[in-house]
């Protein structure tokens, strides 16, 4: 049986590990290591919940903890990653992305296709992502179809520790900038991971359930419902194929149409809101290309056109559930 | 140094310290117990300065607040059992538990909201200023901000459109010496943030943060100024935070006994205390009673909070615009 070990850990043993292996690869962000300039221990916190713990000690002076800059960083993080290195940036909420998007989106997203196919810009950036936390509009948002929606960029969206790793170190590698989802509520969840090295690669969705009656499409930590629910549905006889992308871009298209051509029915689950989303994207692709496999509406299980509350009733409610996508499934079943 | 300030002043004023020291004393024990969610940041210990520039602001000036909102709240007039509700996620909080301890905001108060993105309100109070100078009302805007704030470029742009645009405004870089881990003697790169103010053509001062008195006269300029068309100032209130960065941080990063000993020493209520009952016109039995009051309030803040109920379903859809 091989080790387990969570989602968390598996994302610090990447870092670690690509650290050890390739010098030009460096981690950059706030308290990263934690204590600089401060009185007591360094390498306090390792991030704001602990993920990059340790890595400081390990490889002296490739720890860079950061000013409250994010646009200063997370662009010269680019930069480098234009002259020679591959920077491991952390942005550490998604959502503080509005403070630093133009480095992103118009800089390291824009080079390679502005400058006529000469640059390579392997910077990866790590973000939280997802709401659990009680944690209000502002820490709990979904912002990956915003990043899948600019060409340029590579979107990863791990749904387990196994993936984490992998696809990780497939970032790292991968010489196009490239935005790595962590949802913070999974960074608890224990999974099997080898110890060696591995790379997951991107494009290559993973089929993590077959059935022939309904497709589920399922993103980050909606995959662990859409297995809930499935295992749930299977009692009634209703058979889910569940596929989880893994990477929004590139998307591993085939795979869905593949499953959408045998079950002819679809339900994509996605925690983020449901305009201009990866539900809507998905949902759009399986139409213009699967059309006519399609024996019910598409049903999309996501959160409602709302930012992200803070009362814990509230947010129990915001985000999709097993039993909402249960329900989804059963009327997408019955559909006649 | 306090001729300014009567008898009544110098009440409200300690009133003021006390209701956000018992408040956040409060919110500390209840969290240890789980049953307060999401993330709280604490603002235990820089009482003063909160109060200190409050002291000169009428409901109809701004003040624009960060993730260590409650102090600023408090002494901005907003009310503190609503204040608790929210940090509880109940239905009866000042944003009808939507929001919570990061993002409690009383419009009806000038209070423009706590934040979470740090660096946010810099922009927002240059506009608040804005409005105030084009219908020339005379009332300011104050943004409070964080030493890490400090670095975020929303917060230097910020600054020097106010004095691009002489604004009414005034920037109050409450220096604790940590953002999260990190000390501003690694992440600000010259020795003061106040040094940065001649860069944009503003005044920029140092105050003893736990002294009331230093921080109440340094404000009082920087508002008079505002009001009277003076432009912007930075005042930069070097201060502590008694708790972590949030509840459940262990402070690795601090030295040992540091809090302890500001406690000891330099706390501002104690100063407060020892300075005004020094004089002989308050006794020290009415800053007991004042205590008493703000305590039974506080008490009296939790029973209601937790007894309220959380908000109904219907609200998740809710307020999301004004028209759609
Ligand atoms: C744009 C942005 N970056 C990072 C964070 C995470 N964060 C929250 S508070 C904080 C430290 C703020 O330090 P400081 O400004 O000194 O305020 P203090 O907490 O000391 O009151 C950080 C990094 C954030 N909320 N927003
Ligand atoms: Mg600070």
């Amino acid at each position: 049986m091989a080790r387990k070990i969570t989602y968390q850990q598996a994302i610090n043993e990447a870092l670690d590990q690509e650290m050890s292996r390739d010098p030009s690869v460096i981690v950059m962000g706030e308290d990263n290591a934690g204590g600089e300039g401060s009185p007591g221990e360094m390498d306090a916190w390792g991030g704001v919940l602990g993920v990059t713990k340790g890595l400081y000690h390990k490889h002296p002076g490739r720890v860079l903890d950061t000013p409250i800059s994010e646009s200063a960083f997370i662009g010269a993080a680019i930069g480098a990653a234009c002259n020679g290195l591959r920077p491991v940036a952390e942005l550490m909420f998604v959502d503080f992305m509005g403070v630093c998007f133009d480095q992103i989106f118009n800089q390291a997203a824009k080079f390679r296709y502005m400058f006529g196919g000469k640059a390579e810009t392997p910077v990866v950036i790590r973000t939280m992502y997802g709401a659990g936390f009680r944690a209000a509009a502002q820490h709990s948002q979904c912002l990956y179809s915003l990043f899948t929606h600019v060409p340029g960029l590579k979107v990863v969206v791990p749904s387990n520790p196994y993936d984490a790793k992998g696809l990780l170190i497939e970032s790292i590698r991968d010489n196009d900038p490239v935005i790595f989802f962590e949802n913070k509520v999974l960074y608890t969840m224990e999974g099997e991971v080898p110890e060696e090295i591995y790379t997951v690669p991107f494009g290559e969705a993973a089929i993590l359930r077959e059935g022939d009656d309904v497709t589920i499409v399922a993103l980050g930590r909606m995959v662990n419902m859409a297995q809930e629910a499935a295992e749930a549905l299977q009692k009634d006889g209703i058979h889910c194929e569940i596929i989880d992308p893994r990477t929004t871009s590139p998307l591993d298209e085939e795979t869905i149409l593949e499953s959408v051509e045998k079950t002819g029915r679809l339900v994509v689950v996605d925690e983020a809101n449901p305009r201009c989303s990866m539900a809507s994207d998905i949902a759009g692709l399986v139409v213009r290309k699967a059309f006519g496999a399609l024996k019910a509406p598409i049903e999309q299980v996501t959160a409602p056109h709302v930012p992200p509350p803070f009362s814990d009733v509230l947010e129990d409610l915001y985000v999709p559930n097993a039993a909402k996508i249960e329900r989804a499934v059963t009327r997408v079943a019955e559909y006649r | 140094m306090n001729t300014e300030l009567n008898r009544e002043s110098l009440l409200k004023a300690y009133r003021m310290m006390r209701t956000i020291r018992e408040f956040e004393e409060r919110v500390h024990t209840d969290f240890a117990t789980g049953e307060i969610p999401g993330f709280v940041h604490l603002y235990a210990g820089e009482e003063a300065s909160a109060t200190g520039v409050c002291m000169h602001l009428s409901g109809n000036d701004y003040i624009a607040s960060t993730h260590r909102g409650h102090g600023h709240c408090i002494a901005k007039g907003v009310d503190p059992a609503g204040m608790m509700a929210e940090i509880w996620g109940k239905e009866t909080g000042t944003c009808k538990g939507k929001g919570g301890s990061m993002h409690i905001a009383d419009l009806s108060k000038g209070m423009l909201g706590a934040n979470g993105i740090v660096g946010g309100g810099g922009p927002l109070i240059c506009g608040t200023a804005l409005a105030a100078k084009l219908r020339g009302d005379k009332t300011v805007g104050v943004c409070f901000f964080g030493d890490g704030a400090s670095n975020q470029g929303t917060i230097l742009e910020a600054m020097n459109l106010a004095t691009v645009w002489n604004l009414p405004a005034i920037f109050v870089a409450e220096n604790n010496g940590y953002a999260e881990t990190t000390s501003p003697n690694y992440s600000v790169a010259c020795e003061n943030i106040a040094d940065r103010a001649a860069a944009f053509g503003m005044p920029g001062v140092i105050v003893d943060g736990f002294d009331f008195f230093a921080v109440y006269e340094a404000a009082g300029e920087a508002v008079k100024r505002a009001r009277e068309g003076g432009g912007p100032t930075l005042i930069e209130v070097k201060v502590s935070r008694y708790y972590g960065h949030f509840e459940g941080d262990q402070q690795k990063y601090r030295a040992e006994g540091e809090v302890q000993k500001l406690r000891n020493e330099k706390d501002c209520l104690m100063q407060f205390r020892r300075h005004v009952t020094a004089d002989g016109d308050i006794s020290a039995a009415e800053l007991d009673a004042i205590d008493a009051e703000v305590l039974a309030m506080i008490d009296d803040s939790v029973v209601r909070a937790k007894a309220d109920p959380k908000p109904g379903p219907e609200e998740l859809l809710t307020d999301v615009y004004v028209s759609y």
